[in-house]
């Protein structure tokens, strides 16, 4: 059982007023990885919505020592900070437990422009957490399609739709034989401190992929984010599960789904409620349009469930 | 002072990586590229068997040898690191994080004619296209210069918070071995105190850094980044005095002469080619022309009053540059020098010869037949 949102600890690391829309689901998922991590942490971002929200200099809205490096670079930068920690500790400049190392950088800076340096991090094995916080596009400039867009979502530069599926990256992570690999949504809390909670007590790179329904890239109600995130999940178009050196295992409600104890809601409903699905219903061919992205779920949930059997 | 010194023959690639040992540097991002790949094997062996008590980070490509080595320095790291030409180039965004940030990192380049078509050997447009990116830039003409240059760097960079670009010629300089005279350690502590910045990433001091900035904001860190480039030249200059002090070494401070008192003819040069250029003016004297050099150490910031107080009245200068001004007749170093003489020193005549790119060879000889071209021009 995941832990309970009502027994989280108090500490904030997000502070009260920031720059982020209402409804934000990275400042959501920022605030449980707060309690997890504690203040002794120090943070990496790169250009995107968490820091064109944290607040203008000289304000900060996040509690940490925060640096915003080149969009690129998220892995090499963290690694930098890791060996600087450490070596200095090891020549006496610091003392005391050394702060968690960690980047929280959207999909653009991690699928895309940051893939090289992070995957380059994941093969060394740097002892840093990479959060890709995932709302599925480049919200902060203005919603463009990125490696984590699904198939059949508008972006501006996809106004008919985007015609290939997403790729998934965690799977791509874990694919590094890295100790930690992990998937999570703002809709299971718990399920999120929990991870995080486990990724800071491990050494070596840990990986924590967080949906984040963006209401504004995604176009439904900013009232409705917790809900769209539980059905992304419920669809099996996002599956929660995590890899401890190298085992997976699925969370819950996702664990049913692949057990086939319960069967994934349709997408329809999930894919409906979102405006950037909206022209899927215009047109004679919207149930052909609906009905490859169902099959690209269905395909995840089956390509997953088998991968998971692979314990060596 | 002086105890302890070793004369010894070594490359210029090896007397970089020395002198990051000399200066204990505590991080080393690298990645291959010809001709400082040296550099960077030499670092990671001396880290490997303990010679250098510091943490090489073997990255997978440039962008990231300077963005780790950024990071390191906000994490309040001594850094060092190393490139060539592309590396250079693919770092470009960086170098501007680098200098916007006020990091103080030491970086080699050595220098190698820029891709396409490809060349492995030296001229300057590497160095010369990042002439805007606000770091402060050395020119060394001899192994000796790059060992002693860097520890320099460190110090004018680490006073100042502005990065520094030592560069030196591949091969020329890179692969030839010279000899190397390597002060006491005790000296070099004395010269190089352990770096202690104002400010570091610190849980116990949660602050943002390089975070979104309006144009009030803005424009007072651009203009104090501009300002304090200036400043670095008598930084640069104090370096150079307290490091002769110490070590009884000196290549010059923000320029370096040669027989240029009573000269006629002013070459004006860096880098390896002005180490050759001593001798070139050493035949022109024997033919009867009054022939001097003037080689500027520091490119930038460019040493303006320095070079207008060092040339002879009346004197033709002969600019040899080893690069292009693309859109202008000849090269990136006579343009730098009519714009400072200008309006200051109307007595002083420049010429321009681009030579020497992508590794052609320099001889004595050879530029000493150009310069008497030049002057019957």
């Amino acid at each position: 059982m995941a832990t309970s949102i009502k027994k989280l600890p108090d500490n904030e690391q997000v502070l009260s007023g920031n720059g982020a829309c209402g409804g934000c689901p990275a400042t959501m998922a920022l605030r449980m990885v707060g309690k997890a991590l504690g203040p002794n942490a120090i943070m990496l971002l790169t250009p995107a919505c968490a820091v064109a929200s944290m607040g203008m200099t000289p304000r900060l809205g996040y509690n940490w020592p925060c640096i915003n490096i080149t969009f690129a670079s998220a892995g090499s930068s963290a690694s930098g900070i890791s060996h600087a920690l450490e070596i200095m500790k090891e020549k006496g400049r610091l003392q005391g437990e050394l702060p968690t190392v960690f980047s929280w950088v959207g999909d653009g800076g991690t699928y895309d422009i940051g893939f090289q340096a992070l995957s380059a991090a994941a093969e060394r094995n740097e002892n840093i957490i990479h959060f890709c916080y995932n709302n599925e596009a480049y919200s902060n400039t203005g919603v463009q399609r990125s490696g984590a867009t699904p198939r059949g979502s508008f972006t501006t530069t996809t106004p008919t739709g985007k015609s290939q599926p997403k790729k998934n990256m965690a799977l791509l992570m874990l694919e590094h034989n890295i100790p930690y690999v992990a998937t999570a949504t703002v809709a299971y809390p718990g399920d999120l401190y929990d991870k995080v909670v486990k990724a800071k007590s491990m050494r070596g790179t840990k990986y924590i992929e967080i949906l984040a329904p963006c209401y504004l890239g995604w176009q439904f109600d900013m009232a409705e984010t917790v809900q769209l995130s539980r059905m992304a999940v419920r669809s099996g178009a996002w599956l929660l599960w995590e890899a401890e050196n190298g085992r997976i295992s699925f969370n819950n409600p996702t664990a049913q789904i692949i057990s086939g104890k319960k069967a994934p809601e349709p997408v329809d409903e999930y894919l409906l409620k979102q405006g950037r699905f909206s022209h899927l219903l215009k047109g004679p061919d919207a149930r052909e349009r609906i009905a490859a992205i169902q099959s690209d779920i269905d395909r995840e949930i089956a390509f997953m469930r088998e991968r998971a059997k692979i314990v060596i | 002072m002086k105890a302890a010194v070793q004369v010894r023959m070594e490359t210029g690639a090896y007397a970089a990586a020395l002198a990051a040992k000399y200066a204990r540097v505590d991080v080393v991002p690298g990645y291959p590229i010809t001709p400082q790949t040296s550099i960077m094997e030499a670092v990671a062996a001396m880290v490997e068997n303990g010679e250098l008590h510091a943490r090489f980070i073997p990255v997978e490509g440039e962008h990231s040898v300077l963005a780790a080595a950024v990071a390191a320095s906000a994490a309040g790291a001594r850094v060092f690191t190393a490139t060539s030409a592309n590396g250079l180039l693919y770092m470009h965004e960086v170098l501007h994080m680098a200098s916007g940030g006020r990091l103080p990192v030491v970086m080699c380049n050595v220098n190698r004619g820029i891709f396409a078509p490809w060349t492995l050997w030296a001229d300057h447009q590497d160095s010369f296209a990042q002439r805007d990116t606000g770091w402060i830039q050395y020119h060394c003409s001899s192994n000796q210069e790059v060992f002693n240059t860097i520890l320099q760097a460190y110090r004018v960079a680490e006073q100042i918070n502005i990065p520094v670009m030592v560069n030196f010629d591949g091969f020329a300089i890179s692969h030839c071995l010279m000899p190397l005279t390597l002060p006491a350690q005790e000296d070099i502590d004395r010269f190089l105190p352990p770096f202690e910045p104002e400010w570091r990433l610190d849980p116990a001091h949660p602050s943002s850094f390089s975070n979104v900035t309006m144009a009030e904001d803005y424009a007072p860190f651009r203009q104090m980044l501009s300002e304090d480039i200036l400043a670095a030249i008598p930084l640069v200059k104090q370096a150079a005095q307290e490091y002769r002090e110490i070590t009884g070494m000196w290549d010059g401070d923000t320029i370096d002469t040669y027989r240029l008192e009573d000269a006629e003819v002013v070459v004006f040069a860096i880098n390896s080619m002005a180490a050759e250029l001593k001798l070139s003016v050493d035949i022109l004297r024997d033919e009867g022309i009054k022939a001097g050099l003037l080689r500027p150490r520091l490119y930038l910031p460019f040493p303006a009053e320095d070079i207008i107080q060092a040339l002879p009245k009346n004197a033709q200068v002969m600019v040899l540059d080893r690069n292009y001004n693309f859109g202008h007749p000849g090269g990136i170093l006579a343009a730098e020098l009519k714009s400072v003489l200008f309006g200051r020193r109307n007595d002083i005549t420049v010429k321009n010869r681009v030579m020497g790119i992508g590794g052609v060879d320099l001889t004595r000889r050879f530029m000493a037949n150009e310069i008497k071209a030049m002057i019957d021009e």
